[in-house]
């Protein structure tokens, strides 16, 4: 029987492990993700479930262990954030490259310097390069479905890429929300037993992570972007027959008051919440897209949701410093080429700032005043004390 | 198979024992020489130099390891020869990630197999001097630290020969590289090897252990020992590069005695913390002979020569007693 | 020919398709009336192209042999001479 439970968010994944059967953990503990793999010690202490813990002395080696671990045929899990993340950074593409699924959750913080342990998603959308499956939540409850989602997608033998699995630090990872917790039996119904083309076994010995010159180098990267695109299907496939077991689903996206509304704001993760709020508070005609899949980046569904928008807003926690905007406004334009919609952009919460409603009405008023014609900043840094500059 | 009688008495052993071949004692290594397996798990056809010493330590390390292992493998000469897509020298399971993280690597795949119920399969890591004693480092004393079921082997070509000779933590005292060049103002690499091994021994592992690959019985005992315990262990087999240390292929393994026999490389094995020595040079050569036949030390001067062998008569000293 | 996911290679010691003997300047050869079966240029070859037979006939596989000149350097009775291989 499912459980309903309240629990912070980093037990919600902590329990998604269990239940999806992970054989091998690598931890290394980093705020705000730290309870995740503490979480799961106290599990394996209590016998709740059984799996090797690797206690690693760095996330490089922690991302190591994994593939290690993945390349021999277990099911593998670790937790990282921010300047973890960054560190493992190198072994991300290797785990990509050498098409291994492991999943990992990243609680998502911002990345040094300044040191901040608070909540923004630049550390995660920096590896949108890596080759990764990248799904960003807004809930608790989604945490703990996603990373089951993640398994499913990440071992279709399709797909084979690692998964990302990115939450808001501190917002979602320490605060207590209602959970229902499916019961093993369910979860063992939704995802099939590991089965990998190639694993380490004297029984056949293989050679993987072989040096791949430039006559092989090209189809490898291919292969990876091929095996995107079919994760793009599976994605929607696996949120579909998950929906079917447990009577939930998420979709690619949401969408939010979107029919013919001709403002749109797009947001990833927990801050949808405070949009969507604040949209009811002030009872606008504003839309908004939860993207949930970033990456692969569903190119045409989000084409099709935004082709009665006139302005999009994209409110995003990070930047491109250099190019002046978030880097999920720039992929929005790439994707909207060609179109009539006007793409804003607002740098919110960077450094875990409060995205409070009063700047989220503020980003809607910009597009406002955007589709009336008038002349509006194309990027504004939400709630930016600029007297302190 | 001849007779000791059969061999002219002016016929000297080169090898561990370095007595007349009409003496007994090489016989021993005759018929444990026999005893090694014939399987090849290093295949033929690998790129690695002519003369290349690393490639025999890797060639009779799987001699006893056998078929039943996953090597891991740092990025690095071995790596790199052994495994352009699509060719493979390796006739065992193998995975090579990046240059610092065998060991990481390593401990995945040894926690894997316990968690997978597969028993009896021993995890082999591979890396080379630089991916051991430099950005190696902290992987595999994590490894170490935590106990793992596993075998670390660090090949020691004393320089990063891969990416052409640069110095690495493992260079010796007055060895050229690239980045240590001599020069005008500079006599080669200013430090002393770091010594590896008993940092590994610092863990409070079963079994630590320094070869050589011009004692190949005594190097693959060595290994054998290593698999043999459950827990950690760590084998540093000095392995001669013939463009690295500047030498003609044919003296590969020779340069590679002379570095024992001279004590610029010392055998021996710590098993639960207690030291023993393997192999004691019968005859102690000069340093200046074993400097003079490589081009990376021929620039050395009288008084870096001195050095040296001051540094190789302290550690004598230390490890043999009075000599 | 397809590249294999990952780049993973599936045929153990494949590099035996790579015939490394046409690195060769100078090649051994072996006089097995000097030869005394110790073994020494069959555990240092390293490219493993000596084979050891019973009564000690060591045979050099040429598709291999890099002409390194180890098994002569190593080998106590002088029983192999590095020889200019005319091509």
């Amino acid at each position: 029987m499912p459980r309903r439970d309240v629990m912070h968010g980093s037990r919600a994944v902590a329990e998604a492990v269990r239940l999806c059967d992970v054989k091998v953990v690598a931890a290394y503990p980093i705020t705000p993700q730290t309870h995740i793999v503490e979480d799961i010690a106290e599990m394996l202490a209590n016998g709740e479930f059984d799996a090797e813990y690797i206690m690693v002395e760095s996330e490089h080696s922690a991302m190591s262990a994994c593939i290690g671990a993945s390349a021999t045929g277990a099911r593998t899990f670790t937790a990282t954030a921010s300047q973890g993340l960054a560190l493992m950074h190198e072994v991300l593409w290797i785990a990509s490259g050498m098409r291994l699924p492991i999943v990992m959750v990243n609680a998502n913080r911002a990345l040094s310097a300044p040191i901040n342990i608070w909540n923004d998603q630049s550390d995660s959308i920096a590896e949108r390069d890596s080759g990764w499956v990248q799904i960003y939540v807004e809930t608790a409850q989604e945490a703990l479905d996603s990373v089951i989602q993640a398994y499913r997608i990440a071992e279709h033998e399709d797909v084979l890429l690692p998964v990302m699995v990115c939450m808001d630090g501190f917002v979602l990872t320490h605060t207590v929300e209602p959970v229902e917790v499916p019961d093993k039996e369910q979860v063992a119904e939704y995802l099939p037993e590991l089965r990998l083309p190639h694993v380490l076994d004297p029984e056949k010995p293989v050679t993987m992570g072989a040096l791949g010159d430039p006559n092989y180098y090209m189809e490898c990267r291919k292969q990876q972007e091929i095996a995107m695109e079919h994760a793009l299907r599976h994605a929607e496939q696996a949120d579909e027959e998950f929906r079917g077991i447990f009577g939930r689903g998420y979709g690619l996206f949401e969408e939010y008051n979107m029919q013919d509304a001709e403002v749109v704001l797009v947001t990833m993760g927990s801050v949808a919440g405070t949009v969507k709020e604040t949209i009811d508070m002030l009872g606008a005609d504003v839309g908004l897209l939860r993207l949930r899949l970033f990456r692969p980046f569903p190119k045409e569904a989000v084409r099709r949701a935004l082709s009665e928008a006139k302005v999009v807003n994209v409110i995003e926690k990070d930047v491109s410093v250099g190019f002046g905007e978030g880097a999920l406004m720039t992929e929005l334009k790439s994707v909207l080429y060609g179109s009539d919609v006007r793409v804003l952009g607002t740098v919110a919460g960077l450094g875990g700032r409060d995205i409070t409603t009063e700047h989220v009405r503020q980003a809607i008023e910009r597009a406002e005043r955007a589709l009336r014609g008038e002349k509006v900043e194309e990027v504004a840094w939400a709630g930016l004390k600029e007297e302190a500059l | 198979m001849k007779v000791a009688a059969d061999i002219p008495s002016y016929v000297r052993c080169r090898h561990v024992c370095g007595a007349s071949l009409a003496a007994t004692r090489c016989f021993k290594f005759r018929k444990l020489v026999k005893e090694v397996s014939d399987e090849e798990l290093f295949a033929s056809g690998h790129r690695g130099c002519a003369g290349c010493g690393c490639t025999v330590a890797m060639r009779l390390a799987l001699k006893v390891a056998g078929r039943n292992v996953i090597v891991t493998h740092a990025t690095g000469c071995m790596e790199v020869i052994s495994s352009p897509y699509p060719e493979t020298a390796w006739r065992v399971p193998w995975i090579h990630v990046a240059f610092e993280n065998s060991a990481a690597v390593a401990s995945g795949v040894e926690a894997a197999l316990r968690a997978l119920g597969k028993k009896g399969i021993k995890v082999i890591a591979f890396g080379g001097d630089g991916g051991t004693v430099d950005i190696g480092f902290q992987a595999l004393s994590g490894a170490l630290e935590r106990g793992h079921d596993f075998v670390y082997i660090c090949y020691d070509n004393e320089a990063y020969m891969n990416t052409g000779i640069q110095r690495s933590g493992a260079t010796p005292y007055g060895a050229a590289t690239t980045t240590s060049p001599a020069g005008r103002v500079s006599f080669g690499n200013r430090t002393f090897k770091k010594d590896m091994p008993r940092i590994a021994a610092a863990h409070g592992i079963p079994y630590v252990a320094t070869a050589s690959v011009a004692f190949p019985l005594d190097y693959m005992e060595k290994v054998r020992k290593a698999l043999s315990i459950e827990g950690p262990a760590y084998v540093h087999v000095h392995a001669s590069c013939t463009p690295g240390w500047g030498i003609a292929s044919e003296k590969s393994i020779e340069v590679a005695r002379l570095a024992v026999d001279s004590g610029m490389w010392i055998l021996y094995e710590i098993e639960h913390g207690k030291a023993r020595v393997t192999y004691k040079p019968t005859v102690k050569r000069p340093v200046k002979e074993y400097l003079r036949m490589q081009k990376r030390f021929r620039h050395l001067s009288d008084e870096h020569i001195a050095v040296l062998q001051r540094y190789v008569d302290e550690r004598w000293k230390e490890v043999f007693g009075e000599d | 020919m397809k590249v294999n996911i990952a780049a993973c290679i599936t045929e153990p010691g494949s590099s035996e398709r790579n015939k490394t003997g046409g690195w060769r300047v100078f090649k051994p050869v072996v006089n097995n009336e000097r030869c005394i079966d110790c073994g020494s240029c069959w555990i240092f070859c390293p490219e493993a192209c000596i084979s050891r037979k019973e009564g000690g006939e060591y045979q050099v596989d040429l598709d291999y042999c890099k002409g390194c000149g180890i098994c002569a350097n190593e080998c106590p009775t002088e029983a192999i001479e590095m020889v200019l291989e005319e091509k």
